[in-house]
């Protein structure tokens, strides 16, 4: 019964936290929502009329949506970047802030899952994914394995982070013996959802572009430089907003670990372009699509070679120590390399996997307006839960909102908040 | 595995043919049909029915009231009486499709017998076949070729032409990617597509490597004067929207003992179809004794649609 | 659950279409019936291609369809009529047997100057197909006389794989029942004897390019 009553002065305490904040907060909050009413409208309208909404047909039946849940799944997985030297390596620094990777992943998976709901031309139909309920296609399918690491990931997310902020509002710790096996579980388990993830390109022979055994570990080394960018950031935010006292030597580690999987993923990119621009066979022209542009198509060309300039600048600036540890260059290359990545696996994967389609016609893609709105939509939803689940978890991990249970009974109790004692 | 109904009463697993509690009335039952409205269809078992279950997993009666309930609804919608069969594969049969490429002119009569006989809808315009026009002297070569050539006669010198559609194939990699079991290769080797279970994921239009399947990206309109009402569930009734389709090898007509469409309408006689278990069929004839080939050979994707030279 | 349960199911109950289908193909009376509904339909189907081939299509094509014995043994096989052009048959009635004739190769300039030979002219001319002494008939290469209604026997002479083929059904526009009877035409249905060459005929429609139909920057296919 008192847990249960905790339970309800957490959930309580959390509603007030979220309610309360100055006017940059509600700002930020109301520019949220009114992105999430765009994005509605629109994917009301995407409803009505069917995907024709989009720009995608039966040439490139895969874009915008589906390479924003690939580069989603790749930010859920980078969160373990943290998870690894805090755990793993007993990292002091990091340990603190493993949580924030969390619920980034929580909110990339969340973003990822609502890409793949636009997306279907069917998502009254969704629940024939349940099995037993409907019928899941395992183990011949990848998009089912898909949507079973996925789901699987973000119930361990849930429980890790609902579990830790629960026990700390009590004022105690998980027990270790069953918290920390399930947080490292967490490392293979974001290795898994990319992998999965991959396969579902990697493992399709008609598209020559994606059948390539390198896919799998491009995905994972694309993913971990890309997604400790937006914790780099928050984590600067937060230490500079609220009582959250994050060491230099923690963001500068993560940056340096960033900086080799950059390293790693510009020489897989490497291989993929020798291979085949060496041997120039038929299946060249998906990456001379890319590049070079064919036959007078050349609408990516440009994005292909800004984000192919954005992952190796910022590279540089996060090899380099000096520029690595000065607060402009970092945040620079943090925005550097997300964009490069984004781009690379947005259009620099899915729409030259489809262009030529596999009768070789060339249908040039652009998202259309309904999409663009219905994507800025979805990321506004993940914004939102992310910036929600940020302001409950911030007090509890600085011990600022807790729960009191040890209080008479009969006495008009409440979660308390209290401003920190000194740390 | 018995399962409890909602009164306490164990029922027997749901078979064929019998007509205990199925699992779907059960799980009406639980979640409580008093919520109709979004439990619609509950009361009455329809092709769309919420929690209808796979087909493979439906008994007879079930699908006989589905068919039923698609027939009245299709015949108001077409204001003309519609049947909707489910022609099971004939025990012995394995179809096969043989299509001689010195003899295609590109007339493209195929890829429109095709969308009368199919119900393919009109605007957007869908076409299951696509004729590709190509360059003699550089073979087969997707990256020329030309689905688009508009010619005042065919064949114009110098190309020859290519007709591509589904292919059956017998290792299909759209089965085999579909995450929700709604396309799925019956006995007799014609690939199917349930299009009340597809999600519209569009997993297999990515996985084929033929280009043969088609989205419904908004709602398909027939007109009702050109509408075909002999239909099959999972051939050529019309589809909703949102869901994926392809060429069936006319279903309806193969499984009666006709030729598909196509075949029927080929001014050249350049389509044969068959069984390829029948020693004197002309599949067997032309495996034996023509020069055939698949498509994307190394794909392994052993079709079931050959090409071959008849000269 | 045995192993019916996923195998491939039929329309259940008599009497439904579906099951009329079902029993067609064990009814022999029912099979001709249906046959016939499908000839039936076939009609418009057959008229509108066969007008693409370059001989006038002829109304009356429906055989009762004949199954081709087995290659080697001597085929008979049922056709539809030959493709008379009007009043142009029997030609007896014109040519009577005791009129001399001139079976010298030439250019006709008498009658039936509108037949423009394109078939080997270099070795042949009219009558090494059509019979000298019975114009109603046509004559092989060993001199037997055979009808119009056997005239692929006289193609076959010379093209005897594409009779081969044409006997197996390869060869030539098929139309029917896989499984069951199926309809042959005359080599003469679409090759125009005196000039078998197929002209280039008028393709329909170019299929629609796909087009952004939303709101965006121009979209384009090849």
């Amino acid at each position: 019964m008192r847990f249960v009553r905790a339970f309800l002065q957490f959930v309580a305490g959390s509603t007030r936290i979220v309610l309360r904040g100055n006017a940059l907060y509600w700002s930020w909050i109301a520019l949220l929502v009114a992105l999430i009413v765009v994005g509605a409208r629109a994917y009301a309208h995407q409803l009505a009329t069917g995907l024709v909404a989009t720009s995608m047909r039966d040439q490139v039946s895969w874009a915008f949506y589906i390479g924003n849940f690939t580069f989603l799944v790749g930010v859920a997985a980078a969160a373990v970047l943290l998870v690894i030297p805090a755990y793993v390596y007993e990292w002091k620094p990091i340990k603190e802030v493993v949580i924030l990777g969390e619920l980034l992943a929580i909110s990339a998976i969340v973003m990822a899952a609502l890409f793949v709901l636009v997306d279907v031309g069917r998502p009254d139909r969704l629940w024939h994914l349940i099995p037993g309920l409907g019928l899941l296609n395992v183990p011949a399918s990848m998009l089912a394995w898909d949507v079973v690491v996925l789901n699987g990931y973000l119930v361990l997310n849930v429980v890790i982070v609902t579990w830790l902020l629960f026990t700390l509002v009590r004022g105690r710790h998980p027990a270790k013996a069953i918290f920390t096996p399930l947080v490292l579980f967490s490392i293979p388990a974001a290795i898994g959802i990319h992998t999965v993830t991959a396969f579902l390109y990697s493992g399709l022979s008609a598209r020559p572009f994606w059948h390539s055994a390198i896919l799998a570990p491009r995905f994972i080394a694309s993913a971990f430089c890309s997604g400790p960018a937006v914790l780099l950031v928050l984590m600067q935010l937060l230490r500079k907003y609220t009582r959250f006292e994050i060491q230099d030597v923690a963001i500068w580690k993560v940056a340096e670990l960033m900086a080799y999987s950059m390293g790693f993923n510009l020489f897989l990119f490497g291989a993929e372009v020798f291979t085949e621009y060496y041997a120039h066979t038929e299946h060249l022209v998906h990456m001379r699509y890319m590049f070079t542009g064919v036959e007078g198509h050349t609408e990516i060309v440009p994005f292909m070679w800004a984000s192919l300039g954005c992952s190796v600048v910022a590279f540089v600036l996060f090899l380099i120590p000096r520029t690595r540890r000065h607060w402009v260059t970092l945040n620079l290359g943090c925005l550097l390399i997300y964009s490069g990545v984004y781009l690379e696996k947005g259009m620099g994967l899915v729409i030259p996997g489809l262009t030529p389609d596999t009768l070789g016609e060339i249908y040039e893609y652009g998202p259309s307006r309904g999409e663009w709105e219905v994507a800025i939509g979805v990321f506004a939803i993940g914004f939102l839960l992310f910036t929600l689940m940020v302001k409950v978890a911030t007090p509890i991990m600085l011990g600022e909102f807790r729960v009191d249970t040890r209080v008479a009974a009969g006495s008009a109790a409440g979660p308390v908040v209290r401003p920190a004692t000194a740390h | 595995m018995n399962r409890e109904a909602s009164d306490g009463t164990a029922c027997a697993p749901p078979s064929v043919g019998e007509g205990t509690l199925s699992r779907r009335d059960f799980l009406c039952a639980v979640v409580g049909c008093a919520a109709a409205a979004t439990l619609a269809g509950c009361s009455e078992f329809t092709h769309t029915s919420f929690f209808r279950k796979h087909l493979r997993e439906l008994s007879k009666e079930e699908i006989a009231r589905m068919l039923a309930e698609l027939e009245k609804e299709l015949s108001e919608q077409y204001g003309k009486p519609v049947t909707v069969g489910i022609d099971a594969a004939r025990p012995g049969v394995q179809f096969a499709y043989a299509l001689d490429l010195s003899r295609c002119v590109g007339c493209r009569r195929c890829v429109k017998a095709c969308v009368n006989e199919n119900n393919q809808g009109r605007d957007p315009a869908i076409e299951w076949i696509r004729v590709l026009e190509m360059d003699k002297d550089k073979g087969i070569d997707f990256e020329h070729a030309n689905p688009y050539y508009e010619a005042e006669q065919v064949p114009r010198p110098g190309h020859f032409y290519m007709p591509v559609a589904c292919h059956h194939c017998r290792d299909a990699p759209c089965v085999k990617s579909c995450p929700t079991g709604a396309t799925w290769s019956d006995k007799d080797g014609i690939v199917v597509i349930d299009y009340d279970w597809c999600i519209g994921c569009r997993c297999c239009m990515a996985a084929c490597p033929y280009g043969a399947r088609r989205f419904n990206w908004t709602e398909p309109k027939v007109p009702a004067e050109e509408v075909n009402p002999q239909m099959h569930y999972l051939g050529n009734r019309p589809r909703p929207k949102g869901v994926v389709e392809k060429c069936t090898f006319c279903v309806h007509r193969v499984r009666a003992g006709r030729y598909p469409a196509c075949v029927e309408v080929c001014p050249v006689g350049a389509r044969k179809f068959g069984n390829l278990n029948d020693p004197n069929g002309e599949i067997r004839y032309v495996l034996e004794n023509k020069r055939v080939f698949v498509l994307k050979n190394e794909l392994s994707t052993r079709p079931r649609f050959y090409y071959f030279y008849g000269i | 659950m045995g192993s019916g349960t996923r195998d491939a199911i039929r329309a259940p109950g008599a009497g439904d279409p579906g099951d009329a289908i079902v029993q067609s193909r064990c009814d022999p009376r029912a099979a001709k019936s249906a046959r016939n509904a499908v000839l039936l339909l076939l009609a418009l189907a057959l008229v509108l291609a066969l007008a693409s081939c370059s001989r006038a299509p002829a109304e009356e094509l429906f055989a009762a369809g004949g199954v081709p014995e087995a290659p080697g043994s001597t085929l008979q096989v049922n056709v539809p009529p030959p493709p008379f052009s009007d009043g142009v048959f029997p030609c007896s009635s014109c040519h009577e047997p005791e009129l001399k004739f001139n079976s010298k190769q030439r250019k006709l300039k008498i009658a039936h100057q509108e037949v423009e030979l394109k078939h080997g002219t270099e070795a042949r001319w009219c009558l090494d197909c059509h019979d000298a002494a019975d114009r109603d008939q046509l004559h092989l290469a060993n001199g037997e006389k055979i009808p119009f209604e056997e005239s692929y026997r006289l193609c076959g002479q010379c093209h005897g794989e594409k009779f081969r083929d044409w006997r197996a059904g390869v060869h030539g526009r098929r139309t029917g029942n896989w499984d069951g009877e199926k309809q042959y035409l005359l080599c003469v249905h679409c090759h125009n004897s005196h000039a078998p060459r197929f002209a280039p005929i008028k393709p329909e429609s170019a299929p629609v390019p796909p087009r952004r139909t939303e709101p965006t920057g121009g979209g384009t296919s090849k």
